[in-house]
């Protein structure tokens, strides 16, 4: 059914894999976080990942970005292994993992974007410093490109995290929860860029906490809780029946036609 | 090889240009000085990485660790040279650093309970060591315990040529692999990302702290070292929002602390210079945390006061500011006495205002200029949108 399902998948796909994964179970500690997780995300769609708190939403894409080590299972980004498609991905985590007091700018963090692909040793030239800047630009944060990153606020800081995905020119982004506790302009400015890149054929993954604006923000959408409960197009999958299997209560959220 | 036991004993009276003049010349005196500064400079830097990285303890646990080295070491050569113990040192050290860094992966403890953990089981393992060989009928083991406080005048020229070796490999390290650092300080999953091998930095890292103070073990002792990694990099943050900025600062703050604890202890009748280099690094701590300008408090505390007055100021005006545009003309006079009713008004804003020209006082009345009126409506204006 699923396989149908993908078959008459969205016209901005053009029927490639972006991200394979295969038989993905994940542990902590004797209670696996996520299960036996086969997921196929097309290229070029914009998905959100939904699930409750510790339904392993986050483990997901760590796992799949090779920061956690899973205990089964196979990742694969166009076909190959991710250690070699490395350049292709980039990464957006949440806002709290990292220390906002940390002495350094906005531009600073922003040309972190750029060492992936000076790799070791190799600073940072002015090629690297235009990008930075057209990234910050971007999101709309060049006139705080000097800022000290703790003088940012929140939104300010998860724009600044994003435009630090951004120059990492890839073609696959993954984003954790990029909307928790910004304020309602910074929340158009982010959905509006990764509309942006999806219009670019880049493919976008997006933990999402908030299912009132899956349908209108996304076009794809993954249900999880420890295992896969369903993945497809939004207006086909984003129903009912799929919320209430993951929330395991009797989930009724109002989908505008 | 010239070894002291004491640094010459100087008087208090003796005047700074005396004591630098000794400092070239006498050679006691230069090793320790340039000793101290060299272990402040390197402890310091590194220190800034500790403290970035949250670690504060673990300077404490790898000095504490390092105790039962020194006597491992003396208990199988015999010897009581320092570069053998403190090659125990390093290597006990190094055990329980990477112990640490196992039980964080392996368990759920956190990271200042493994720190606490290590630290006191090494040093408790290292203190019984030490009662041990000082029970046993070896005239040569006397002194182990110097370790414990440090002994700065125990300094001799190769233990100065060892750290300045240590301190430029470091330095070496740090500016090739700088850009590596600092996306690992400040976002370790992401660095992994971008597909650089953590794990290689984070221990490259760890090991250096790890050497510098087992090299200040003998200057500043087992108990007093983790406050030299911590102070100068603590002191330095207050100064500076870049991090090379930090590192630099905190080197100097160190190598400060090294030569003035130096210069205090030789100059007050040989007071043990270790606490005294610790209590300077304090000194310097204390006086950052209350006077930088950015992030000090007395600034943040005047900074909130100024703030505080200018929002008075700024209800005050747009009190008046409600009472005049009930009247046609906006600069009717109205009592003072009406302002008493609002929390807030003083003689003092009122006087400021006035000093602002946004307020005429005549006797007992008051009337609002055509500035003060436009100020204030502008400050509701204002208001108005953010309230939206």
């Amino acid at each position: 059914m699923e396989n149908k399902i993908v078959e008459k998948s969205s016209p901005l796909s053009s029927g490639n894999i972006a991200v394979q994964v295969d038989d993905l179970t994940v542990a902590y500690n004797y209670k696996p976080v996520l299960w036996d997780i086969d997921l196929e995300i097309p290229e070029g769609v914009l998905m959100a990942i939904v699930g409750p708190n510790g339904a392993g939403k986050s483990t997901l894409i760590k796992a799949i970005l090779g920061i956690l080590k899973p205990i089964a299972g196979s990742v694969s980004i166009y076909g190959k292994p991710y250690d070699e498609q490395r350049k292709l991905v980039a990464y957006v985590p949440q806002k709290g993992s990292v220390d906002w007091d940390f002495p350094t700018t906005a531009l600073d963090v922003v040309m972190m974007g750029t060492y992936g692909s000076l790799g070791w040793i190799k600073r940072p030239g002015q090629k690297e410093k235009k990008a930075a800047l057209e990234a910050l630009e971007k999101v709309g944060m060049l006139p705080f490109k000097g800022r000290q990153i703790s003088q940012l606020s929140g939104g300010q800081q998860q724009r600044i995290f994003l435009a630090r995905a951004l120059v990492q020119d890839a073609s696959i982004y993954f984003m954790d929860e990029p909307f928790q506790g910004v304020d309602a302009t910074t929340e158009v400015a982010i959905i509006n860029i990764l509309k942006d890149l999806r219009k670019a054929g880049k493919t976008v993954i997006v933990v999402h906490h908030d299912l009132q604006t899956v349908p209108e923000y996304f076009d794809w959408v993954t249900f999880l809780n420890v295992k896969k409960i369903a993945t497809g197009p939004v207006k086909d999958i984003f129903n009912d029946d799929n919320l209430t299997k993951t929330y395991g209560i009797n989930y009724k959220v109002s989908i505008q036609e | 090889m010239r070894r002291k036991g004491k640094i010459p004993a100087f008087t208090e009276t003796m005047d700074l240009k005396e004591y630098i003049e000794l400092v070239f010349n006498d050679y006691t005196l230069r090793t320790i000085t340039l000793g101290t500064a060299i272990l402040g400079a390197v402890t310091g830097m590194l220190g800034s990485f500790a403290v970035l990285r949250k670690q504060s303890l673990l300077g404490d646990a790898i000095s504490h660790a390092a105790l039962p080295g020194i006597a491992i070491a003396f208990l199988i050569t015999g010897s009581k040279d320092s570069n053998t113990l403190l090659v125990g040192a390093l290597i006990s050290g190094l055990i329980g650093t990477f112990w640490i860094r196992g039980i964080i992966a392996k368990t759920h403890l956190k990271s200042d309970t493994a720190l606490g953990l290590i630290l006191s089981l090494f040093f408790g393992f290292g203190m019984l060591l030490l009662t041990f060989i000082q029970k046993q009928p070896n005239a040569n083991q006397a002194g182990l315990d110097k370790y414990l406080f440090g002994q700065a005048a125990t300094l001799v020229e190769s233990d100065v040529w060892l750290m300045a070796i240590i301190t430029g490999l470091c330095l070496f390290v740090l500016l090739f692999f700088w850009k590596e650092f600092k996306l690992f300080l400040f976002d370790t999953d992401y660095a992994k990302t971008l597909g650089f091998n953590t794990n290689f930095i984070d221990i490259l890292i760890t090991s250096f702290i790890v050497l510098a103070i087992v090299l200040g073990l003998q200057t500043v002792g087992v108990v007093l070292m983790s406050a030299m990694l911590l102070a100068p990099a603590a002191a330095a943050r207050q100064w500076t929002n870049s991090l090379s900025k930090m590192v630099v600062l905190a080197a100097v703050f160190g190598a400060f602390s090294g030569v003035l604890g130096t210069a205090i202890s030789a100059s007050q009748n040989n007071l043990s210079t270790g606490p005294v280099i610790v209590i300077i690094a304090s000194v310097f701590v204390i006086f950052s945390f209350i006077f930088s300008p950015s992030r000090g408090l007395l600034f943040r505390q005047i900074r909130f006061i100024a703030n505080r007055r200018d929002l008075e100021l700024q209800k005050t005006l747009a009190f008046m500011y409600h009472i005049a545009e009930t009247h046609e003309d906006i600069s009717h006079p109205h009592t003072i006495k009406i302002l008493n009713n609002f929390q807030g008004y003083t003689r003092k804003t009122l006087q400021k205002l006035v000093d602002k020209n946004y307020v005429t006082l005549d006797g007992t009345m008051w009337s609002l200029t055509e500035k003060g009126f436009e100020t204030a409506a502008n400050l509701y204006n204002q208001q108005a949108i953010k309230d939206e």
